[in-house]
């Protein structure tokens, strides 16, 4: 449904989307990850047509958007980061300004804004001045603004940011409510929201896709590997290596510290179906080594998240 | 294209249901009619031609007044984003906001029909240039606001925007005045770009295509020059 190639933008010098690709499918809630300034709130305002590309392909249903501008900001629904609304409008006078620019028809107007009222929590407020708001007030009002004409693609910048916890639980149920009719594509920096919420993750840094799955995927992916903190009194770094090593599966070994007292931290990267914390145990065991801690540690998406755009940012 | 009349009807409303109509309209009519009706008496003659004569100079301060904030406030608030990925092009919001500043032009011209109204029942007025006067200022109203319309492209500062606009507004009003500075040369080009001399030829009564085209002419340049300036902003 909607297809973005070699997608970049320049702002004078400085590259903030490079080369982006991706395809959506209809019905898909993807959520665009990365950290601050990593080029996914320049995406997003180039998929709704705010922003013109400096290079590349934007093909919503097989329309482009330098060809089809009104019919493509027609499909999409759109809210913005901070939703800046009308001040000094009134709720309902704005919504009803929206739905007459949307093209909803003067028979479906009330009800439909009876209905996106209902769906966000509107009721109480359709008769206060946009300015007086609290900001998740403000970011409801913006979800009715973005639904307004029923769209079939949903483009959410930052949705909770700025949200106390209870909002933000709010604001994540309309969401998955929607995701379930819509094709969604949100931005975010928080990744249990992204966890919670979407079928796919598309992880950006630095304007680069660095990671592109399903989030059950890029979990699994995550689970394969891990890490094992081992703490070791008597022991030296050189022979711990030497010993742990030896045990297939374990990748590498990486001295954490050395404490005054004589205890030996590592680190063990494991990349194995099975087990690996017997055959390391063994080992110990076997060695004359006093085992001061043992402890395995998963990796989640987060860890996957901080090595990606710490890796790419070294690099740099 | 029936876009742009909900964008007109949504600022229209906005100067409304803000104070700025109510302000804006009072200065202007207490401004007008003092420096009409002070000296009208004296003159003791049944016409508008004074209040016609004063009309560019109030209206180079009032105008850009009104057209301040159509665009700095949006590009201030940033609700220019919201605006602009709605379905609607560059030119519905360009003309529906123009139209949204002649039709508050209009609005504050409107009160003052009870001038003619009253003269006409103490004195033998004639009609000719008053209706002229009107067609006239609407004209000019028209090409202030779209010079306004430009000021506040220009800038997300409402307080630039409206002194940009009334300096340009000003210069215009004024330029035929100051001919002695200028070369012989090019007396004859400041003299048709100067706005005064050519609405106070229709608002004696005489509708000159000239003068029409003068007006309609500045409108487009201002209107295209907005067109411009918010292309750049992408």
């Amino acid at each position: 449904m909607i297809h973005v190639e070699n997608l970049t933008k320049y702002y004078d010098h400085f590259c903030a989307v490079d080369q982006i690709s991706f395809d959506i499918s209809k019905g898909e809630v993807v959520g665009l990850l990365g950290p601050n300034g990593a080029g996914k709130t320049t995406t997003l305002k180039m998929l709704t047509g705010f922003f013109q590309p400096s290079a590349g392909q934007i093909r919503i249903k097989d329309l482009s958007i330098d060809d089809h501008p009104l019919e493509i900001k027609q499909m999409i629904g759109y809210l913005p980061e901070s939703s800046p609304f009308y001040k000094g409008m009134l709720v309902y006078d704005y919504l009803e300004y929206v739905s007459r620019i949307r093209g909803v028809s003067d028979s479906d107007r009330h009800p439909r804004l009876k209905y996106l009222a209902e769906l966000c929590g509107l009721k109480d407020i359709m008769h206060k001045a946009i300015g007086e708001l609290s900001k998740g007030l403000n970011q409801r009002v913006g979800l009715a603004h973005a639904m307004m004409n029923d769209p079939e693609f949903l483009v959410l910048d930052e949705p909770t940011q700025g949200l106390d916890p209870n909002q933000i639980v709010e604001i994540r149920n309309i969401i998955r409510k929607i995701g379930k009719e819509k094709t969604i594509l949100f931005s975010t920096h928080i990744l249990s929201e992204a966890e919670a919420t979407c079928d796919r993750i598309i992880i950006i840094n630095k304007g680069k896709i660095v990671a592109d799955g399903a989030t059950q995927e890029l979990k699994q992916s995550a689970g394969k590997e891990t890490l094992i903190d081992i703490s070791l009194l008597n022991a030296e770094f050189a022979a711990v290596e030497k010993e742990l090593s030896a045990v297939a599966g374990v990748s590498k070994i990486k001295q954490i510290s050395r404490t005054d007292d004589g205890i030996l931290t590592v680190k063990a990267s494991c990349r194995s179906e099975t087990d690996l914390r017997e055959p390391i145990y063994q080992k110990i065991k076997a060695a004359p080594w006093v085992l001061m801690e043992f402890r395995q540690e998963t990796r989640t998406l987060e860890n996957i998240f901080r090595d990606l755009t710490r890796h790419v940012s070294k690099e740099n | 294209m029936r876009q742009f009349t909900h964008i007109l009807k949504k600022e229209f409303k906005d100067y409304f249901v803000s104070p700025i109509a109510y302000i804006v309209i009072s200065i202007f009519l207490i401004v007008t009619g003092w420096f009409f009706f002070s000296t009208f008496f004296l003159y003791n003659q049944a016409s508008m031609r004074n209040f016609f004569s004063l009309l560019p100079l109030v209206f180079s301060f009032v105008i850009p007044a009104v057209t301040m904030r159509l665009f700095s406030e949006e590009l201030h608030v940033g609700s220019y984003e919201i605006l602009l990925t709605l379905p609607v092009t560059f030119s519905d919001i360009i003309i529906g906001k123009f139209a949204a500043g002649v039709a508050m032009t209009a609005a504050m011209l409107l009160p003052t029909i009870a001038y003619p109204v009253c003269i006409s029942l103490i004195g033998d007025l004639d009609w000719g240039p008053v209706i002229g006067g009107y067609v006239g200022a609407l004209l000019l109203g028209g090409t202030f606001s779209a010079i306004g319309l430009f000021a506040s492209s220009a800038t997300h500062n409402q307080i630039i925007a409206f002194i940009f606009g009334a300096a340009i507004c000003f210069t215009l009003t004024l330029l035929d005045k100051m001919l002695f500075f200028f070369p012989e040369a090019i007396l004859n080009i400041i003299q048709y770009l100067g706005a005064d001399s050519h609405f106070q030829n229709i608002s004696r009564g005489i509708i000159d295509s000239r003068d029409i085209l003068y007006f309609i002419s500045v409108m487009f340049v201002g209107l295209y020059a907005t067109y411009l300036s918010l292309m750049k902003k992408e």
